[in-house]
Parts: structure tokens; C-alpha cells; sequence
């Protein structure tokens, strides 16, 4: 394997033989934080975005004389004073100082997503166009410079592709992590193939698709698109959902590498460099070996 | 064990403000330099003239946008903005319905125009079931009935060095101290053109309601609301934005939006 080449053992004080092994190469290091940058404006913008119009819809359009409202998020007043709520099909939750109705103490304001998670924290659509669309570009060129490096250094082939033997190490991996009990091996395991090959080849692609779906200009392009997806406010739901499971994503993200072990992975994602286990005394046989 | 629970409250209490003061100071960061002219925010625009270039490379002269069925028509058209201009030029011109209003064409054309409704009604006729995109995110579909904006443009026949359309409107948008802003807006002249822009004065097989724009608005279906100007009077032709309101194309241009409504 051409990892050996770029691997030194270094024994350690209490005799465990571990190994730095280069392990993301300079094209997923540098990707991966360009994306971690953009999507973190992309997220704080379009949320921005979204409270202009804090409601998702089915269908081709928003239904004004008629029901097809999945998602609101808004504010009412009651006996005990204005309330944020948040409805989702059709079930009504308080959510007062977080969705609808949020502030500092005496200061608050109708707005859907509080000011703490919008770019810029007061409300202006026009400025959350921009940052959102300017990075937009950014997360989509670096997306198709990872895609085309990832293919030549061969990242996905020989990282991301699941394999049949991963699908045989599915229950034990999932058993792993819900014991937090990791391997720190060159390869990813099952479940790391599935999030990122998910988050890379369904998630970011599906966010792109449903952004241009929501055009009137590319509409015009691609009229085929919004039929594929549903209508235009069908796109707009699923490009809001689909921000959910980025979050989702985002929040076991940073809590395996917690608890995998935050300094070896941060390393890994900034130098390259990976300490992967000792090797076991009495290694079982592995596929790689069988 | 009640010691404990307090001290816990206390310290997720204090937690939770610490952490979403964090937040807050994180997001307000980034608000200084957003503003109209903000470095920043002036450095972020260059992908607004990308965005526009790459969908007129991509959407051409003549992409049409989708077009629906009667069935697709299930509601009223959703109106916005401004509802009932409560200008006394306004009502003056409702009060008879519309009989004195007149459409003029100026600027940088050969043969200025000045059309009542009934002309601009005898010439050809286009009617489209379309789907209204407003910026905020909400969609409408209605079917709109008007005049090609490019047969007007023909009989007042385009100089040369014109590039743009601008719209002016009447009705006040924003009352400020320097007094009243009308409605303005630009889209330029590929766009004005285009086969499915026009200068609508019926809806849903009616006359334009005045809440959605009567006597006259324009459809541009491959962008979004903010560049279908209503209650329009006159269409100027302009070679630059110099002498557009703040110098950006339009009043929601002026107010931060792209200027290049197409996404």
C-alpha cells in the first residue's frame, strides 16, 4: 500500500507501537475547510433567507386560499403575551425565545430564526442574497475541484467506495459506535464511507439541484427540474430539509471526532498526518490478508 | 440533592447564556461591513455579476419560462408592495377608471409615444399562465394577458445606444425626507424583448385589479417580482443607471437586492 512509504513508527513511552500514517491528502484538507467555511454562511444566510418567508409548501406554488402548508414558524398573541410557535404538519409547539418570537430580555421580535443565527443578525433579505449566493459559488467550484482531484489521487475509489466487506462490518460498526469504541485505521469504517459519501455525493449535490430549481432564470434552462422534484415550493421544502440533515450531520461530526479523539483527527484534517492503533498481538485475519 | 439541582440550573442557566453569547457576538461581526457600500459587502457583489452572466449564457435570448395549465390557476394572484397607491395623481386617473392615463415611451427612442389603454389593448395580445416567484420565497400562479413590451419598443423604434428599459411608476413606495419614491425599476432590453414579457393589463381573465398593478404592469417571467414594476406610466429608455434613483437599477436595487432578479 503506498501508505507504508508515508508512514514512520514512533514507539511510544509506554511501549504501544503506534503509527503516523499520512492519511487525507493536501486536495480533502483543504476542500474540507473551504466547505466547513462556506457552509457556515451558507447555513447563517439562508436562514436569514428563510425568515422572509417562514413557511414551507408542497406543490408548485404557496397556497394562499388553499392548504399546503408543512412547515410555520411565527408568532401569535396570547393572554400571557406575544408567543414564538412552530408548526409542523400541522402540530403546534411553543418555541417563545428560540423560533417566532425571540430577543434580548424586553427587546424581543416576530422573527422566525433569532438573530444570533442569521446573517446579518437584524433582518435584510437583500444582504443574505448575497453572502449566500457568493458562497454558493465558492461551495460549489470546491466541490467539483474535490470531485475531479478525488477521482486523479484516487480518494474515492479506494476511501469512499463501500465495498461488500463493509456492508458485512455494518451491525459490528454500528455496535462500535454506540459503544464509542474506535479503530483508528487508515481506512474508513462503514458508517464514515455512508456520512460522508452521503453528505458529498447526495446531500451537497441535492442542495445545489433544489438552489438552481428555485430560479426563475434556470427554470427556464431546466424546465424538466422542478417537474423531476415536485414543483418549485416542493424544491424550496427539500432544500430547507436537507440544510436539517447538514446540521444533523455537522452535530455527530464534531461529536465522534470528540470522541474519537479530537487532537488525532484535527491533526489529520490539517497536516494529514493520522496515529493510527497498534497493531493487534494476535491479529485476526482480515480480508486484506485472507 | 436540591443543593445540586439548583447548582445545576445555574450552571446550564449560565452555560446557555455564555454559549448564545458567543453566538450573538459571533453573527454581529459580520454586520458592519454588509452594509450598501461596506467593503465587504462591495467585495461579496462580484458573484452577483457572475450569477447574472452564467444564467444569460445558459438561458440565452429566448428560454421560455414554464408555462401551466388553467387547472395550475387555484387561487387568486397573491398581490405584495404596494396595494392601493393613495396618491391624489392615482386616485385622480382610478376615479375614471383609467380614462385619462396615458403610457408614454421616452427617452432614447425615434418616435416618442404617448398610448391609452384602448391602443395598447387593439395591438397583438399575449396571455400566459405563469408562476409569480416572489423573493421573499413564496410562488403564485396566475394567467396574465397583456402586450409584447418589444411590439411598443418597435413602433417607438430603440436608438441605438439605449440598453435598458426603465419603468416609472405611480405609486409611492417609501416616504422620506427629501419627499416621495415612486416605484422604479430597469431590466435591459434582452429581457425586454423576450417573447413572454409584457405589459400586462389583464389577469385571470379579468382587468388588472388595482391591488396587482392596474392600469398596467409588466411580466418579466424569468425573474422574480421585484422586477415587474405595477401601476406603471411611463417607460423611459436609458443607457446607463446614472440617473436611476441611487444609481443601482431599481428601488429594491437601491435597498441592497441584485440587480439580476433570476435567482
Amino acid at each position: 500500500m503506498d501508505t507504508v512509504a508515508n508512514s514512520q513508527s514512533t514507539p511510544k513511552a509506554d511501549g504501544k507501537d503506534t503509527t503516523l500514517i499520512y492519511r487525507q491528502s493536501r486536495w480533502t484538507r483543504l476542500t474540507h475547510w473551504i466547505w466547513a467555511f462556506s457552509l457556515f454562511f451558507m447555513l447563517l444566510s439562508g436562514l436569514q433567507i428563510f425568515n422572509a418567508r417562514p413557511q414551507l409548501y408542497v406543490g408548485k406554488q404557496s397556497g394562499f386560499e388553499f392548504n399546503n402548508t408543512i412547515l410555520q414558524i411565527g408568532a401569535e398573541n396570547t393572554a400571557n403575551g406575544p408567543r414564538g410557535f412552530t408548526e409542523i404538519f400541522g402540530h403546534r409547539f411553543d418555541t417563545t425565545g428560540m423560533l417566532g418570537w425571540s430577543g434580548p430580555p424586553g427587546q424581543e421580535t416576530p422573527r422566525a430564526f433569532p438573530a444570533w443565527a442569521t446573517i446579518p443578525s437584524y433582518y435584510d433579505l437583500g444582504t443574505a442574497r448575497v453572502v449566500h449566493f457568493f458562497f454558493a459559488w465558492i461551495l460549489s467550484t470546491t466541490l467539483l475541484v474535490w470531485l475531479i482531484a478525488s477521482l486523479i489521487n484516487g480518494h474515492i475509489r479506494r476511501d469512499l467506495a463501500p465495498r461488500v466487506s463493509d456492508l458485512r462490518k455494518l451491525p459490528r460498526d454500528i455496535v462500535d459506535h454506540a459503544k464509542l469504541r474506535f479503530h483508528h485505521t487508515r481506512e474508513y469504517n462503514t458508517l464514515q464511507k455512508m456520512a460522508y459519501g452521503g453528505v458529498l455525493f447526495v446531500l451537497l449535490p441535492l442542495m445545489i439541484v433544489t438552489g438552481l430549481a428555485m430560479s426563475p432564470s434556470m427554470n427556464s434552462v431546466l424546465p424538466w427540474l422542478n417537474e423531476i422534484l415536485g414543483g418549485r415550493q416542493t424544491a424550496r421544502t427539500i432544500h430547507f430539509t436537507v440544510m436539517v440533515l447538514l446540521v444533523l450531520f455537522f452535530l455527530i461530526h464534531i461529536l465522534m471526532i470528540l470522541a474519537a479523539g479530537p487532537i488525532n483527527e484535527l491533526r489529520s484534517i490539517i497536516t494529514g498526518w493520522y496515529r493510527t492503533d497498534p497493531p493487534a498481538k494476535h491479529a485476526e485475519p482480515t480480508e486484506r490478508s485472507a | 440533592m436540591a443543593k445540586f439541582q439548583i447548582s445545576r440550573r445555574n450552571f446550564l442557566t449560565s452555560a446557555s447564556l455564555g454559549l448564545s453569547g458567543i453566538a450573538l457576538s459571533g453573527c454581529d461581526v459580520f454586520d458592519s461591513g454588509l452594509g450598501i457600500g461596506g467593503g465587504l459587502r462591495s467585495f461579496l457583489e462580484n458573484a452577483n455579476g457572475l450569477t447574472w452572466r452564467a444564467q444569460r449564457l445558459l438561458a440565452g435570448r429566448d428560454a421560455l419560462a414554464p408555462e401551466f395549465t388553467e387547472a395550475d390557476i387555484r387561487q387568486p394572484q397573491r398581490p405584495n408592495g404596494v396595494t392601493a397607491p393613495d396618491d391624489d395623481t392615482y386616485k385622480g386617473l382610478l376615479s375614471n377608471n383609467f380614462a385619462d392615463w396615458r403610457l408614454e415611451v421616452s427617452g432614447l427612442v425615434e418616435k416618442p409615444l404617448s398610448l391609452t389603454r384602448e391602443q395598447l389593448q387593439n395591438m397583438p395580445s399575449r396571455t400566459q399562465i405563469t408562476r409569480h416567484d416572489c423573493v421573499e420565497g413564496w410562488s403564485c400562479i396566475a394567467k396574465w394577458t397583456g402586450t409584447p413590451l418589444s411590439l411598443v419598443l418597435d413602433q417607438a423604434v430603440v436608438k441605438p445606444q439605449a440598453r435598458y428599459v426603465m419603468f416609472h411608476c405611480l405609486d409611492t413606495i417609501e416616504q422620506s425626507l427629501s419627499g416621495d419614491i415612486k416605484y422604479y425599476g430597469t431590466i435591459d432590453l434582452i429581457d425586454a424583448r423576450h417573447q413572454q414579457t409584457i405589459l400586462a393589463y389583464g389577469l385571470n381573465g379579468k382587468p388588472l385589479p388595482v391591488e396587482n398593478g392596474a392600469p398596467l404592469r409588466v411580466r418579466v417571467e424569468r425573474q422574480l417580482g421585484y422586477k415587474m414594476p405595477k401601476y406603471i406610466y411611463k417607460i423611459e429608455l436609458v443607457d446607463s443607471f446614472a440617473n436611476v434613483g441611487g444609481g443601482r437599477g431599481g428601488y429594491w436595487e437601491d435597498n441592497g437586492y441584485d440587480w439580476y432578479g433570476g435567482i
